[in-house]
């Protein structure tokens, strides 16, 4: 009787959590694969008799398309790099902070956080103007320095190493603070332990630091990954997916598709296969980090 | 990234700001609200202070949209029930907007507005205002395509006229790449325009059966392909797109080309950004024609249009605005403020500033002659995108030298399966 009316306080408690979870996450993910197996386009927006069930025919559609697999290439490069490059930026400075010699460590704290609190837009115009060909600051210092100026956004090889510069630059502040308190986390007598076996401080991190935060790194690892394969904005902004759609990613492309053209029904199903890379990327990094910790034990 | 639900909270927030204010503006019949893009947006503000004192208890509230997001807009606003009263359209898009029943039939406040005069509009323009038969919109301003070149270059291989048609421009571009040109003609790999206006210069449309399936495989499309392909094979056109032009105009003054195909706003970028000694040694001329010795052939009819929309509840009152834009004074104070080029020949005949006519301008005359004979593309909604894949499969097939009847073929299965739809949709429609 009292475990019932327990179950029963605790659903009262959960419950509005999941309305709104059933109202603005479930429903619309249904709706968005109810309509991936349509094609919704302006035409069924004018008149909902214009609308046919499609089946498969998105995906299919999709998966044939050559500027898919240009996007998909993209998005993996910018992946591929941006995400080791992420990651092992916001865990050096994590350990530069909370080294013993640091000094100022607030203020340094709050500079390095401060990209992920200013607003995407607003700092990618003033990357725009930063890495401008003729008048940009970059390419001043280039020229400083008696080397050629890079088209940084203009040509079609250096504009997702721009992206990616301005990504890890924006992001790696977050990780940051979730590798601090980590940190902060592992015992201090360790160290000790290590220090007394004449350990340098390289052995301390390989061995004693890294082992440590690898719980840590996965979780860093998954989300930086999810949040990675979801780039936008960056290309919306800098270069509207140009030069030569070198900077097209997966997101924009679905954004195109749905926003542009207004085929939302091809628009649903690329962001359903995305989703699908994503899930399945992220249950790969859980398995190998599984099978890690297995060898290990 | 990870702030696509960011982006999309941003979107709703948007829509829900959009229809707040929709609510607000209908609530009253003295405010017209109206949108324009880009640089048109800025300029209307000056232009309708006219409209304002003519119409005292009227308020216009323009509302700016960049030009690089405005399609969007449109349809969204269509979808959020936030449509403004009037707005600015691209020709392009009024198949679009008329397929989905946004915008308002105009044949009768036409027929009721005597000023408005169909007969002095350029036709071919004029003509981009119809979708299956109804007047959906007003030209506003027009664009269409011609070259610009260096006559002190083509005078200096001996050619004292610009070409008129195809054989003579081949024959200015050897003599210029012989030379010293060695790349005489600038054709950017990403923008359709000069491709398409050469496809219209032929006979036979790019559609066939009513713009149910792609007539690329036709004879047209076939040596306007094989004419704009020359130009890469040759090596008269570098093998690049407009990202790869550092600067153009610089360019162009250096020698680096002598022919560019592009529009009406480039006048006032020469004129701006060529150092002095130059401005003598560019000018305009209507594009040459495939015909040898018939003289220049057709251009895109391109520009920007009036509409009104279904949902409006004021629409006397923006009829009142678009009869207002379209008076041949006001399009010449519109001109002066940002050098698009007027649709009524009428305006073309006013006296400017310096007491000459736009029409007597040095490098505005060759638009008044290409205007005459200008050609709407295909009117089906689809047409942006099937531009767009059409210049894919040309960039394609000039930087891997594919054959023209493989590209035909190509690009015909793809644009026919963009027009499955409509297909479907015009079948049923006949039963």
């Amino acid at each position: 009787m009292a475990s019932q009316r327990n179950s029963l306080a605790a659903w009262g408690f959960v419950a509005p959590a999941l309305v709104l979870i059933a109202l603005f996450f479930a429903l619309p993910v249904f709706a968005g694969l109810v309509l991936s197996l349509t094609d919704f386009d302006i035409y069924a927006l004018a008149d909902l008799k214009n609308l046919r069930f499609v089946g498969l025919d998105n995906y299919l559609h999709v998966l044939q398309l050559p500027l898919f697999w240009t996007a998909l290439g993209n998005t993996a490069y910018f992946v591929v790099l941006g995400v080791p490059l992420s990651i092992a930026v916001s865990l050096a400075c994590a350990v530069l902070l909370q080294s013993k010699l640091a000094r100022f460590k607030p203020l340094f704290r709050t500079a390095l956080f401060a990209p992920v609190v200013t607003t995407l837009v607003a700092v990618a115009v003033i990357w725009r103007y930063l890495f401008h060909v003729k008048y940009g600051l970059v390419n001043h210092a280039l020229l400083g320095l008696g080397l050629n100026p890079i088209d940084w956004l203009g040509d079609p090889h250096w504009a997702m190493p721009t992206i990616i510069l301005f990504a890890v630059w924006k992001n790696f502040g977050g990780n940051m603070i979730i590798f601090i308190a980590a940190l902060q986390a592992i015992p201090e007598d360790l160290y000790e332990a290590g220090r007394l076996d004449s350990a340098g401080p390289w052995a301390l991190f390989r061995h004693i630091t890294l082992p440590a935060l690898a719980p840590t790194l996965l979780m860093v690892s998954i989300l930086t990954m999810a949040g990675y394969f979801q780039l936008f904005a960056e290309p919306y902004v800098m270069t509207q997916g140009g030069p030569l759609q070198s900077t097209v990613s997966v997101l924009y492309l679905m954004y195109d598709e749905g926003f542009k053209w207004w085929n939302l029904g091809s628009a649903s199903a690329v962001a359903f296969v995305l989703f699908l890379i994503i899930v399945s990327l992220t249950r790969g990094l859980m398995w190998l980090a599984a099978r890690a910790s297995r060898d290990q034990a | 990234m990870a702030d696509s639900t960011a982006w999309t909270r941003r979107t709703w927030l948007g829509a829900a700001a959009a229809l707040g204010t929709a609510g607000c503006s209908t609530s009253d019949d003295r405010t017209i609200r109206f949108w324009a893009m880009g640089r048109e947006g800025e300029v209307a503000l000056e232009l309708l202070a006219g409209f304002e004192r003519e119409n005292p208890g009227l308020r216009v509230r323009i509302e700016q949209l960049p030009w690089t997001a405005a399609h969007e807009k449109l349809l969204t606003a269509f979808a959020g029930d936030a449509t403004p009263d009037v707005a600015q359209m691209g020709n392009t898009w009024l198949p679009e907007m008329a397929a989905l029943g946004a915008i308002e039939p105009l044949q009768a406040w036409i027929d009721a507005t005597p000023s408005i005069q169909p007969q002095d509009h350029y036709t071919g323009i004029w003509q981009t205002n119809r979708v299956d038969a109804v007047q959906v919109g007003v030209p506003w301003y027009v664009d269409t395509r011609l070259i610009f070149y260096r006559r002190d270059l083509l005078q200096q291989v001996g050619f004292a006229e610009p070409p008129t048609d195809w054989a003579q421009w081949q024959r200015s571009m050897a003599a210029l790449k012989a030379g010293p040109v060695a790349t005489p003609i600038l054709l950017p790999t990403n923008e359709f325009e000069p491709l398409l206006a050469l496809a219209l210069q032929q006979d036979g449309d790019l559609l066939r059966e009513g713009g149910r399936r792609g007539n690329f495989s036709g004879t047209g499309f076939r040596r306007a392909l094989q004419f704009y392909l020359e130009l890469f094979q040759r090596g008269y056109a570098p093998g690049i797109n407009n990202n790869q032009v550092a600067n153009l105009w610089q360019e162009f003054g250096r020698g680096s080309f002598a022919f560019y195909i592009s529009g009406p706003w480039n006048i006032g970028e020469f004129k701006r950004r060529l150092p002095p000694p130059l401005q003598d040694a560019w000018a305009t001329a209507p594009l040459p024609g495939p015909r040898p010795g018939q003289g220049p052939g057709a251009s895109v009819a391109g520009g920007a249009s009036l509409v009104l929309f279904k949902r409006s509840r004021v629409k006397a009152q923006a009829w009142k605005l678009v009869e207002y834009l379209t008076r041949p004074a006001v399009q010449l104070e519109f001109y002066r403020l940002t050098g698009n080029l007027p649709p009524r020949r009428s305006t073309w005949a006013l006296p400017l500033a310096g007491g000459t006519t736009l029409a007597e301008d040095r490098h505005a005359r060759a638009f008044a002659r290409q205007l005459e004979f200008v050609r709407p593309a295909p009117a089906v909604p689809e047409w942006e995108r099937i531009a767009q894949e059409m210049q894919l499969f040309a960039a394609r097939a000039a930087h891997e030298q594919g054959s023209i009847e493989t590209t035909v073929r190509a690009l015909d299965a793809r644009v026919d399966t963009i027009l499955e739809k409509r297909r479907w949709m015009l079948d049923r429609a006949a039963g």
